[in-house]
């Protein structure tokens, strides 16, 4: 998930970590139950997506970060006390969670999703603060050397932007009693830990997310575009959001990264295989629930209808296009001339919001670099398509994605050759 | 000085179904599983990548997921006075390689053996007389019933979601099954494929000879099924490549698709693949294996300590390491004594080319590895052999793989083999030439077996297979009658029928079947047999020996349903009662 904005962070923790030469502060003990419950927490943050590299000890950082002012690399976030976070007090490790505040003073670059970890209740975060002390083992990893030339490695700039961007820290207040609790809960995990607007909210001129809240306008999660990716409208807009999926359908999908209609794909993949798959079928369905309740960022638009019209043609020999003709070969073996797939094995293009989004990166993206699904604990097996960037050029790719965003009763625009060479150009520059 | 690593709980030598099942049975009873594989890795991703995949040059004609023949291979004679030659192409069978081995390649018919099939001697001696049994066949009971491997039948089935209608549930007649299968406790977990158009016509014209023809059971899932393990397939698509390909759909029941995703992340699990395994290791007393010896991708010698050995490799390599490894008495058929590479067999194969008429439009290239209609009247027992002569029969049936222009565009007899009449042959008989197949049991006999060649040897230096077989009489019987029976179908749907029935020596030249069995064969006498009905070496009770080598003899269906039954029977016995006491699971 957005690297990009991930590598925001780093270096402020880097020197933290440098100044503390001497040993942990010997953290008081935590109950066996406060420190499951901070695992269960860390795993609703996946603070793990960042701080643990592949293939890495668990938290030990390390994770390289391209930005466009050169690679950083994520900390150690172990209770190491040379080399990682052994020596925060509960306060220190407060103000670097929520405040985006580092111990030594810094200001953390906002790729750590302070201003989302601002509505975790305290209450949570020594939970948190438990788990980070005593059930993760130490790792002696000193921070890797950042990338980042100066003037722009000064930190100075991200303080106003902090205190500018960043919201109020949140209390142990109780929800309103007015509020359904269930949906709460929902509300809490989204904005807070889940920092789903990370991903899911367009970002303004100064990188910072548009709405943090649902109270803050309809630009709240109603989709944003990451590293060549455009991360789904969540709300309840019929065509390109959430609107024809069910609770059922969401809980799903965050539990095995598919379900009958879709499968996670780009930074999602991470995020299900590190995180919601964790979490309980009851806060699952309290982020459904308060999913589906977000009301539709373009009111009035009609409903997708599944239309016949593209089958029976393709069925009968007659596909419309050159774009049509080029699914049937590349395409309908899995996705079927109907294009519905298989539930919970070839996702459906009919009908799909990503398919219907506006941005059509995701759709083109796929088409070249191919998906594979991540493996959950309650589906195992990761369903992969093939890129085809070898095999179809910019007009091929432009022709099918077109024709795929209008057949069956899709109805999103058309893509150009350059849309696909920007993204061509991109992705193999990523490689 | 050979590399030494860490001891394990078991080690797997060779890691296709029958590794991946024990493995993956092991792994979750908590023990400390390594496979070790010869070949690379194979996955869907990557190896059965759509559109790549589909490529008949590259996969069937080149082999690219065989074993490679200039490393090692067999040799064969046609008798015991023979001198035997190494198989240099790809010809009678197709070796596996690599992850998955042939289970990633197959076709997927999958059927379970007659219950008489299991215990073949008794059963005709019943039925028949001793003397039915004739001079030098050397046939026996598999020393396990059916009924007591029905419930692993089962669990096999279910982990592939065999697609399948059953014939007969508990004893119950199914119309629309196989009525001469063995009972069955439930139906199979997916529903039989859709019939392709060849397999219409072929149902029709034999239930108008008073047969009841059946859906083959396939390991090409109908549908998208979830199996216990939480593994799911796709469904079939009906491309055409089964067989010799890896299956792009997800859809074909092999290792990767229906076990890996839930065995290879374990954390007490690890696999290490270009491990060629040379011989196990013994201790002193010989009756205890230590581990085994295998050389790396580096070519360097590594020793593999483990409390238990499994070998799963394919039947030949599993009887050759016994070999190599001097575990169990040879076979010596002069003698008639020993045991290891004893009763090999093998499948005798024949059928029939219909040529329907001009007109026919069969779309040879819809088609899937099992997808078709047969029927049982003349396999196992199912009909009186008396007045025969023959022991054993054969499965019947029509089935599609595909149509793929270089090997599956078949000719009448007499065309010419290139040129304007070849390729004016191939264009007429594209649409309209179906074939019929007899698939047939082969017994064992005294003078077919396996050994260690005297003079060739493998890219190791070790010596290679010797395989010595030939076809007697009583399977030339067998085929010249049942392929009898397909052409009696064929000429209900057409005049122009031609008939292939194999006669004299066998050719390793021509494709047959890869369905070679016994050598290391399993029973409940030692001096007749490798291994015990748990498949567990009588002489070395930490060493199991899994795979079609333990059939005593062969029957009339492709092997892969009871090796996967024998499987996870074994598997069941293991947990259940060897690792809480390790020791001889029958006393001798």
């Amino acid at each position: 998930m957005k690297r990009f904005f991930r590598a925001f962070l780093m270096g402020a923790s880097t020197a933290v970590a440098a100044t503390s030469v001497f040993a942990a502060a010997a953290a008081p003990s935590a109950d066996a139950a406060l420190i499951q419950r901070g695992e269960y927490l860390a795993r609703a943050g996946d603070c793990m997506a960042c701080h643990t590299a592949k293939g890495g000890k668990p938290f030990a950082g390390g994770v390289p970060l391209a930005t466009p002012i050169g690679t950083v690399y994520s900390t150690n976030i172990t209770p190491d006390a040379k080399t990682g976070i052994g020596d925060y007090t509960y306060d220190d490790f407060d103000r670097a969670l929520r405040h985006g505040v580092a111990k030594a003073g810094y200001t953390l670059y906002p790729a750590m999703p302070y201003p989302s970890y601002a509505k975790v209740r305290p209450d949570d975060v020594k939970a948190l603060y438990a788990y980070f002390m005593h059930g993760v083992a130490p790792v002696d990893a000193p921070a890797k050397q950042n990338g980042i030339p100066w003037p722009l490695s000064m930190r100075w700039p991200l303080g106003i932007w902090r205190s500018v961007f960043a919201p109020a820290v949140a209390t142990d207040v109780a929800a309103s009693p007015a509020d359904d609790a269930m949906l709460a809960r929902g509300r809490y995990l989204v904005e807070g830990l889940g920092h789903c607007g990370a991903c899911h909210t367009a970002r303004g001129a100064m990188l910072q997310e548009k709405a943090l809240t649902d109270g803050d306008g309809p630009a709240f999660l109603n989709g944003g575009t990451v590293e060549q990716w455009f991360a789904n409208d969540l709300r309840s807009d019929d065509a390109a959001g959430l609107g024809a999926w069910s609770t059922a359908d969401i809980v799903e999908f965050l539990k095995s990264g598919r379900n009958a209609h879709s499968a996670a794909f780009g930074g999602m993949r991470e995020v299900v295989a590190d995180s919601t798959q964790y979490l309980s079928d009851g806060d699952l369905t309290a982020i459904a629930t308060y999913l589906k309740s977000l009301a539709p960022a373009k009111p009035g638009t009609p409903a997708l209808a599944y239309s016949n019209a593209t089958a029976d043609l393709l069925r009968a020999g007659h596909p419309p296009t050159n774009g049509a003709r080029l699914f049937l070969d590349n395409c309908a073996a899995c996705h079927r001339s109907d294009g519905n797939g298989y539930a919970a094995v070839f996702p459906s293009l009919a009908l799909s919001p990503t398919v219907n989004a506006a941005d059509p990166v995701s759709l083109i993206h796929l088409v070249l670099d191919g998906s594979t699904m991540p493996g959950t604990a309650s589906a195992p097996t990761q369903f992969t398509m093939p890129g085809f960037a070898q095999r179809l050029s910019d007009e091929q790719v432009a022709e099918v994605v077109t024709f795929i965003r209008s057949a069956w009763g899709n109805r999103a625009p058309s893509v150009s050759a350059d849309d696909v060479r920007k993204v061509r150009g991109s992705v193999s520059a990523a490689r | 000085m050979a590399i030494k690593k860490d001891k394990v709980d078991a080690v797997m030598v060779g890691f296709g179904w029958t590794g991946a099942i024990m493995a993956k049975e092991l792994v979750d009873a908590g023990l400390n599983v390594l496979a070790l594989e010869r070949g690379g890795m194979h996955d869907t991703a990557t190896t059965a990548k759509y559109p790549n995949i589909a490529d008949e040059l590259s996969y069937v004609m080149r082999g690219k997921l065989f074993q490679d023949l200039s490393k090692e291979t067999l040799t064969f004679r046609h008798s015991p006075d023979g001198t035997a030659v190494p198989y240099r192409q790809q010809g009678a069978m197709l070796l596996g390689n690599g992850v998955g081995g042939a289970g990633f390649h197959w076709n997927g018919l999958t059927w379970r053996p007659q219950a008489s099939d299991l215990q073949l001697r008794s059963h005709y001696e019943q039925r028949y007389g001793k003397g039915f049994i004739p001079e030098g066949m050397t046939i026996q009971d598999f020393g396990v019933t059916y009924d007591e491997l029905e419930p692993y039948f089962t669990q096999f089935e279910d982990v592939a979601g065999i697609a399948g209608k059953a014939g007969n549930l508990n004893g119950k007649l199914v119309p629309g099954g196989n009525r001469f299968e063995a009972p069955r406790s439930k139906e199979y977990p997916t529903p039989p494929l859709r019939d392709i158009y060849g397999a219409q016509l072929f149902a029709k014209a034999a239930r108008e000879l008073g047969h009841e023809p059946f859906p083959i059971p396939a390991a090409n899932v109908s549908q998208p099924y979830t199996n216990p393990y939480g593994v799911r397939l796709g469904p079939c698509n009906f491309c055409g490549f089964c067989e010799d390909f890896g299956c792009y759909m997800y859809s074909k029941s092999s290792p990767q698709t229906t076990i890996h995703p839930a065995l290879l992340d374990k954390p007490n699990f690890q696999l290490r693949t270009h491990c060629q395994v040379v011989r196990v290791n013994t201790d002193a007393s010989g009756k205890r294996a230590t581990g085994v010896t295998y050389i790396d991708a580096e070519g360097r010698e590594v020793e593999q300590p483990a409390d238990m050995v499994f070998l799963t490799a394919f039947q030949m390599h599993n009887v050759r390491l016994l070999l190599l490894s001097g575990i169990g008495r040879p076979y010596d058929p002069a003698t008639g004594e020993g045991v290891v590479g004893r009763n090999f067999a093998y499948q005798m194969n024949g059928g029939v080319n219909a040529f329907l008429p001009k007109g026919t439009q069969l779309n040879p290239f819809i088609g899937a590895g099992a997808a078709g209609q047969a029927i049982d009247d003349f396999n196992g027992d199912n009909f009186d052999h008396g007045p025969l002569g023959f022991i054993g029969g054969a499965n019947v049936r029509h089935n599609r793989t595909g149509g793929r222009p270089i090997g599956q565009a078949g000719v009448p007899k007499g065309t010419k083999k290139w040129g304007a009449g070849w390729k004016s042959a191939v264009q007429d008989s594209y649409q309209r030439m179906m074939t019929i197949v007899a698939q047939g049991s082969v017994m064992s006999y005294r003078d077919s077996y396996l050994s260690l060649d005297p003079t060739y040897r493998d890219a190791y230096g070790q010596p290679l297979l010797r395989v010595t077989f030939d076809w007697h009489d009583n399977e030339l019987k067998m085929t010249q009658y049942t392929v009898g029976q397909a052409a009696k179908i064929a000429r209900a749907m057409t005049d122009h029928v031609d008939v292939n029935v194999r006669k004299g020596h066998f050719d390793t030249r021509v494709y047959q079947s890869t369905h070679t069995t016994g050598g290391a064969v399993m029973g409940s006498d030692p001096s007749t047999s490798v291994v015990n009905k748990y498949l567990q070496s009588w002489d070395v009770h930490n060493l199991f020996v899994i795979g079609a080598s333990a059939f005593p003899q062969n029957f009339g269906y492709n092997p892969t349903g009871l090796v996967g039954a024998l499987s996870y029977w074994a598997a069941h016995a293991i947990r259940g009662q060897y690792l809480k006491n390790p020791g001889p699971l029958v006393q001798a």
